[in-house]
């Protein structure tokens, strides 16, 4: 028996959500007496960034350095990893939530006969055959603990859910034949579009955010400089969006991208039920908003009752000085 | 083109989430109930457009019981649709859902199915995956721009930090999001016709639930907010590094 994690990388560099997905397979290991965490690497990536997945408890990495695995494909990789699974006997099968665990997971669901919980934001209750899941519902106005009835179990992991804590242990890596060829590919990648330099909106750690209170494009200067002091990234309200005033990527919320980070600050956005719904489960929130009467006041932590246009260039230089003392 | 839709009854985004029974079940008293957003307003609006475009017909599909004429289907149909499929059942999980949708689009040679990124009430991501899976069809999820010549699809989806534009030969699953098409509100004709469109009601097929709810939870309530003087920022950044230890 085993636990099995799909290994997310861009280019050969492995992401952030996998560390997280080997931590938390690490534990459910432990909790459902599962055996050792085994990573499947689909593509090209170095043989040492893998066996560092080691520090997070992984003891062996199956690598498939196929190329027809550089260009994704949902159908492909769900392929690869049915066998990968079926090989190592694995009991729990965990991905993260981000693009491609979405489009993999509930493929792997089907072809595995697994039931799968998807948004996972808790490690599992294992109790006997009983096997309960926490996730996210109602676009985070609620959590809902779901049994999974089948032998084989699968979980995508929210992002930022659960901690990496890295040991010092190395994994083996060894080469592995999923049996996937050139045929099993139906899409055709054209091209790839890094969407900014800074840091991707779901995997931000810190996020600056603002609303139809910054007036017009013109003013996200300040914002965008708040964002870069902070190492954070930066979203919207969704009228911001639909208006272009910025890009549609940034758009957070019920109907947008749904976001637990550890620092949210919200400018200018006066807390629309919708809004709250994408961002309440950050860990702290910041408001501010000229309006004491603002709803998003009643879902933060700390709140600063003040025009943005002054407050948020006095925020900026205090935090320089704060970093200046703390770098 | 033979379009088919997949669409969801959702909560209304304003609507009280509360439990009952123990907090094993969903309290639908006094909730309004609407067409999921995503479902409506980037797949259906878009299949639309294409069938516009390149002619053919868009067919609606909806698992769950009868009142889901009356609150989605009417309204996909007035929005556009030609005519709508409701599989009587009342929807279990996702993989009960995605199996209903699989074993009635099996034998209808659709050249594409769509649906929205997600619900905004079990926020899976589900059912287009799964679908695709059933069928053995490719599946491109969270797209946000799709173009359509002869039987390639020129598609703009989001990845980890950007976005990929990619070909795929018809037929597939797609999920649609933002940036699709533009929200359209019925107009009076729409609403007018949707009443006489064809509507089948299809018996469900026997699924296992891979998956059960087990128990509800509300999030545990913030404290108070502290606020802060706008004159002294810096007391902000003393406590979210101090206090919140998130800087
Ligand atoms: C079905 C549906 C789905 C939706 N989904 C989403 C979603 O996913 N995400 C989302 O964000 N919205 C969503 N909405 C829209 C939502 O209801 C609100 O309309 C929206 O969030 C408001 O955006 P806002 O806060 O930027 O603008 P406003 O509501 O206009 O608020 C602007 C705020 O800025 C403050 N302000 C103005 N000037 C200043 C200043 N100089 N300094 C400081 N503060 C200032 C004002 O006091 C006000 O509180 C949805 C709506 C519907 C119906």
């Amino acid at each position: 028996m085993s636990v099995l994690i799909y290994v997310n990388h861009v280019n050969g560099n492995i992401k952030k959500s996998t560390f997280e997905t080997a931590c938390y397979a690490h534990r459910v290991a432990q909790l459902a007496g599962a055996g050792e965490v085994i990573a499947l690497s689909l593509g090209t990536v170095s043989e040492s960034d893998l066996a560092a997945l080691g520090n997070c408890g992984v003891s062996r990495v199956l690598s498939d350095t196929n190329p027809v695995f550089n260009r994704f494909d949902s159908g492909a990789h769900t392929k690869a990893l049915a066998v990968a699974a079926n090989a190592v006997n694995a009991s729990v099968v965990v991905l993260s939530h981000n693009s491609s665990g979405k489009a993999i997971a509930p493929r792997l669901s089907v072809r595995l006969q697994a039931g799968l919980v998807s948004a996972a934001t808790e490690l599992p209750q294992v109790s006997g055959s009983g096997f309960t899941v926490r996730k996210s519902v109602f676009s985070g106005k609620a959590f809902a603990d779901y049994s999974i009835n089948t032998p084989v179990k699968i979980i995508s992991l929210n992002p930022n859910s659960y901690p990496v804590t890295r040991g010092n242990g190395t994994a083996a890596v060894e080469t592995f034949n999923s049996g996937v060829s050139a045929a099993d590919v139906k899409v055709k990648v054209i091209e790839t579009k890094s969407l900014s330099d800074t840091i991707p909106l779901p995997e931000a750690e810190l996020v600056v955010s603002a609303g139809r209170g910054m007036k017009g494009p013109e003013n996200w200067g300040m914002i965008e400089e708040l964002a870069s002091i902070l190492g954070a990234a930066t979203a919207c309200s969704r009228p911001v969006a639909d208006v272009h005033w910025r890009p549609h990527h940034e758009h957070v919320g019920q109907t947008g991208i749904t976001i637990r980070p550890n620092l949210y600050i919200a400018i200018g956005i006066s807390g629309a039920i919708q809004h709250l719904a994408g961002v309440s489960n950050s860990k702290v929130i910041v408001v501010i908003n000229k309006d004491a009467e603002a709803p998003f006041f009643k879902a933060a932590d700390y709140g600063i009752i003040g025009d943005a246009f002054e407050v948020v260039p006095k925020l900026t230089q205090a935090l320089k000085e704060f970093k200046s003392q703390n770098a | 083109m033979k379009l088919l839709v997949c669409i969801s009854k959702t909560p209304d985004t304003t609507a009280k989430i509360a439990f009952t029974d123990n907090n094993s079940r969903f309290d639908t008293n006094g909730v309004t109930f609407i067409m999921n957003p995503t479902d409506e307003w980037y797949a259906l609006v878009r299949a639309i457009e294409i069938k516009e475009q390149l002619g053919g017909s868009v067919t609606v599909i909806n698992v769950g019981p009868k009142d889901n004429e009356t609150v989605v289907i009417h309204k996909a149909l007035a929005i556009g649709a030609d005519d709508a499929v409701r599989i009587d059942a009342d929807p279990g999980d996702a993989f009960f859902v995605a199996s209903q949708i699989a074993a009635y689009a099996k034998d209808q040679q659709y050249d594409l199915i769509f649906t929205g990124k997600e619900t905004i009430d079990y926020n899976g991501s589900n059912i287009g995956g799964m679908v695709a899976e059933l069928l053995d069809l490719p599946y491109i999820s969270l797209a946000n721009h799709l173009e359509i010549a002869g039987n390639t699809a020129t598609i703009t989806r989001e990845i980890e930090g950007g976005l990929e534009v990619l070909e795929v030969n018809t037929p597939f699953v797609i999920s649609a999001q933002k940036g699709m098409a533009e929200q359209r509100i019925p107009n009076m004709r729409g609403i007018m016709t949707a009443r006489s469109k064809p509507l089948k009601v299809v018996p469900p097929v026997p699924v296992a639930a891979y998956t059960t709810i087990a128990y509800y939870e509300l999030p545990p309530q913030r404290k108070e907010v502290k606020l802060i003087d706008p004159e002294h920022p810096e007391e902000l950044v003393k406590l979210l590094h101090e206090q919140a230890k998130v800087i």
